[in-house]
C-alpha cells in the first residue's frame, strides 16, 4: 500500500510529470492553473537536468515545448482556455511534426476573456485538434486528483508510444481540488527516439523535424499514414468507466467535475427507483463510441451533462447513431451543474424517456 | 591541393534561391564557420519561414522547422534541452522583426546562449515582395505600391539598435554581403557569434544586409548597388553591442 499525500490537483499533475521523467516545463501565468507553473518553478531547479522557464507568452511556451520535444525529451506546458487558443498553432505543428508532448488545459468560462470559473467548453477545441489541419491529440479527462496524476503519467507514455501530442482536459474545479493521492506510478517506459535531434556527431545523416511538405502527393501520404496510427489509438487506448449501467434505462454521459456531480444525482435518483447509470469517458479522444453504441440498444435515452452549450452531446449522438434521444443538462459561464440540476434532468428524462 | 570546396556543413542539394540572391553566400558563410569551429556533430539548426524555409535541406546538421517567427523560442527549447547543442536560427525580416518580434526580444532579454542569423533584405521575398518592417521609406513593394509612406505605416525597424538596449544581449553586429570586403567581415562576425555560444557567453545576433533582386525588380548587380546606396546609410554596419569586449 503506497503512501498517500494530500495535494492540490494542479500541483499533483506537476509532480506526476516529474515522476514520469519530464524535466522541462514552459508556462505562463493564467487563472486557474498558475499553481502548475509556481510548483514547477520551485521543484524543477532541484531536479537534476530540470528546466523551468516562464515564457513571455503562451505562444512562446508551446514553441519552447516543440524545441525540447524535437530533441526526444519529455516536456510539458499548461494553460487555460484563452492560453490554449494561443497555443493552437503550436499544437498543429506538434501533430504535424509527430512530436510527443503533454499539454494541460484547466478550462475556464469563455469565449474570449470569459471568466475564471470552471467550464468544459473547450471540448470541441480539444477533441477536434485545436489548430488547423487534419490531426488529433490524445485527450484525457480526469475526474479526481488521483486521476489527474494517473493520466498525466499515462499521457506522457501514450504521447511517446504514438508520437503525438496529448492533452489533459481538466477544469477549474478539478485543478483546485485537494485530495489524497499516491504518486507511485511505476516504471517509465522507454521508446525509440532515433528520429530525435541529438546532433549527428558526424556519424549519421541529419534528422529533420518538420511539417512542411510542398509536394501534395507526399503531404497526402503523410496524412494518411498518420491517420493509420490514429486508428491504432482508437482500437487500443479508449478508456471509460461505467456506473450502474447493468439495468440502466437512462444513461448519463459526463466527464470531469460533472461526472462527480452526476454520480451523486444518480444515487439520489436510484433511491427514487429510477434506473439510471453513467458512462464516463476518460479518453475524450479516442471517444468511447463502442460502449455508447451498445448502450443505445438497451437504454431509452441519454443525458449529456456538460459545462458548455452542448459540445460532447454531438459526439454522443454520433456514437449512438441517434438511435435514442440525447438530452442536454448544462450550465455555462463558470456555473457548475448541481446535484439538483442533474437530478431534475434525470427525472424529466424518466417521465418522457424515449417512448412512454 | 584543394583550393576551394563545398563546406561539410552544406549538403549536396541544389539551392532553390533566385539568381543573385545572397542567401547562397550567407548559407556558405554559416557552413564554413561550423566546419572551422569543428561543431558540425553537435549543431542543431532552426529553420524559419521565408525564402529560407527549406534551409533544413541545405545545412548538413540536425534541423527543426519552426513556425513563422517562433524560431528563437524553439531554439530556446533545443538549447535548454542540452547545453552541449550548438543552436542557431536563420531568419528573414518578416520572421524576426514582424511576427517574431516578441520571441526575438525575449530570447535576447533572457540572454539565451544561441546564435541568430538575421537576413535583412528590406522585403518579404517568399510571398512575392510585400512590405517588411525593414522596408525603407519610399520603397515600392507589392503592399506599398506607392512607396512606403511613413505617415500611414511608420518607420522601419532597426533590429540591432533596438536590441542593443537589452542587458541580456551579448553580441550584436550588422554586416553586409554586397562586396568581397564586406563578405569577409560578415564571416568574422558569424564566426564570433558561434564562438560566443561555444564559450557560453550568451545571446549573439548577426544582422546581414542582403539583396532580393527578384522582388526589388533589379538585376543581381544592380541590386548590390541599391543595397550600397540605400540600405547602408539607413542601416549602418558595425558592432552594436559586445559584452565580451567589455569583459576584457
Amino acid at each position: 500500500m503506497s503512501e498517500k499525500v494530500l495535494m492540490k490537483a494542479n500541483e499533483a499533475m506537476a509532480e506526476a510529470a516529474i515522476m514520469a521523467g519530464c524535466k522541462h516545463y514552459f508556462g505562463y501565468p493564467i487563472t486557474p492553473q498558475t499553481e502548475v507553473a509556481a510548483y514547477m518553478s520551485k521543484r524543477l531547479p532541484k531536479v537534476e537536468g530540470g528546466v523551468f522557464l516562464q515564457a513571455e507568452s503562451e505562444v512562446a511556451a508551446i514553441n519552447m515545448v516543440i524545441g525540447v520535444a524535437s530533441t526526444g525529451k519529455r516536456v510539458m506546458t499548461s494553460s487555460s482556455s484563452p492560453g490554449i487558443s494561443l497555443k493552437s498553432e503550436g499544437l498543429s505543428y506538434l501533430a504535424g511534426c509527430d512530436l510527443p508532448a503533454l499539454v494541460i488545459n484547466v478550462q475556464r468560462g469563455g469565449p474570449g476573456l470569459g471568466g475564471i470559473q470552471p467550464s468544459q467548453s473547450d471540448y470541441f477545441q480539444a477533441t477536434r485538434g485545436g489548430g488547423h489541419g487534419d490531426y488529433h491529440m490524445l485527450v484525457l479527462a480526469p475526474n479526481s486528483v488521483q486521476e489527474m496524476v494517473n493520466l498525466t503519467f499515462k499521457g506522457f507514455d501514450l504521447a511517446e508510444k504514438y508520437r503525438m501530442p496529448a492533452m489533459i482536459l481538466a477544469d477549474g474545479t478539478m485543478g483546485q481540488m485537494m485530495e489524497p493521492v499516491s504518486l507511485d506510478m511505476g516504471e517509465v517506459k522507454q521508446y525509440d527516439k532515433s528520429w530525435a535531434l541529438t546532433g549527428t556527431k558526424c556519424e549519421r545523416e541529419p534528422n529533420i523535424v518538420n511539417s512542411l511538405y510542398i509536394d501534395p502527393a507526399e503531404l497526402e501520404k503523410i496524412n494518411i499514414e498518420r491517420y493509420e496510427r490514429y486508428k491504432l489509438v482508437e482500437e487500443n487506448e479508449v478508456m471509460y468507466e461505467e456506473y450502474l449501467m447493468d439495468d440502466a434505462e437512462i444513461c448519463v454521459v459526463a466527464f470531469g467535475v460533472t461526472a462527480r456531480v452526476s454520480q451523486n444525482a444518480i444515487d439520489e435518483a436510484r433511491k427514487k427507483g429510477i434506473k439510471v447509470g453513467m458512462i464516463r469517458p476518460i479518453t475524450l479522444w479516442p471517444f468511447p463510441k463502442d460502449v455508447l453504441n451498445k448502450a443505445a440498444d438497451k437504454v431509452k435515452c441519454f443525458i449529456s451533462v456538460e459545462l458548455s452549450m452542448g459540445q460532447m452531446i454531438e459526439d454522443v449522438k454520433l456514437a449512438t447513431e441517434c438511435k435514442k434521444p440525447v438530452y442536454l443538462c448544462n450550465r455555462v459561464g463558470g456555473m457548475i451543474t448541481s446535484t439538483d440540476d442533474v437530478l431534475k434532468s434525470i427525472e424529466e428524462a424518466a417521465k418522457i424517456g424515449g417512448e412512454n | 591541393m584543394t583550393v576551394f570546396e563545398k563546406p561539410k556543413a552544406l549538403t549536396d542539394k541544389v539551392l532553390h534561391y533566385c539568381p543573385g540572391c545572397t542567401h547562397g553566400i550567407i548559407h556558405r558563410l554559416v557552413a564554413e564557420v561550423i566546419d572551422e569551429l569543428g561543431v558540425q556533430g553537435r549543431t542543431i539548426g532552426v529553420a524559419s519561414v521565408g525564402c529560407s524555409v527549406f534551409s533544413y535541406n541545405y545545412f548538413n546538421v540536425d534541423m527543426v522547422q519552426a513556425a513563422h517567427g517562433r524560431a528563437p523560442a524553439v531554439a530556446t527549447g533545443v538549447k535548454r534541452s542540452d547545453s552541449n547543442n550548438i543552436v542557431f536560427t536563420y531568419q528573414g525580416d518578416g520572421d524576426l522583426a514582424a511576427i517574431g518580434t516578441a520571441e526575438t526580444v525575449h530570447a535576447a532579454a533572457r540572454g539565451e546562449n544561441i546564435t541568430v542569423i538575421f537576413v535583412n533584405n528590406a522585403i518579404y521575398g517568399m510571398t512575392g515582395g510585400q512590405m517588411a518592417p525593414t522596408t525603407l521609406p519610399g520603397q515600392i513593394t507589392q503592399t506599398s505600391p506607392y512607396g512606403r509612406d511613413v505617415n500611414t505605416v511608420g518607420y522601419p525597424v532597426k533590429v540591432c539598435e533596438m536590441l542593443s538596449q537589452m542587458d541580456g544581449a551579448t553580441y550584436l553586429e550588422r554586416v553586409a554581403v554586397n562586396n568581397v570586403k564586406n563578405i569577409k567581415k560578415a564571416k568574422e562576425a558569424i564566426k564570433k557569434a558561434f564562438q560566443n555560444q561555444i564559450d557560453g557567453k550568451g545571446f549573439s545576433l548577426v544582422e546581414v544586409l542582403s539583396t532580393c533582386p527578384t522582388n526589388w525588380g533589379k538585376t543581381p548587380v544592380a541590386a548590390l548597388g541599391w543595397l550600397e546606396e540605400n540600405m547602408l546609410p539607413y542601416y549602418p554596419l558595425g558592432v552594436y553591442k559586445d559584452k565580451t569586449k567589455e569583459e576584457n
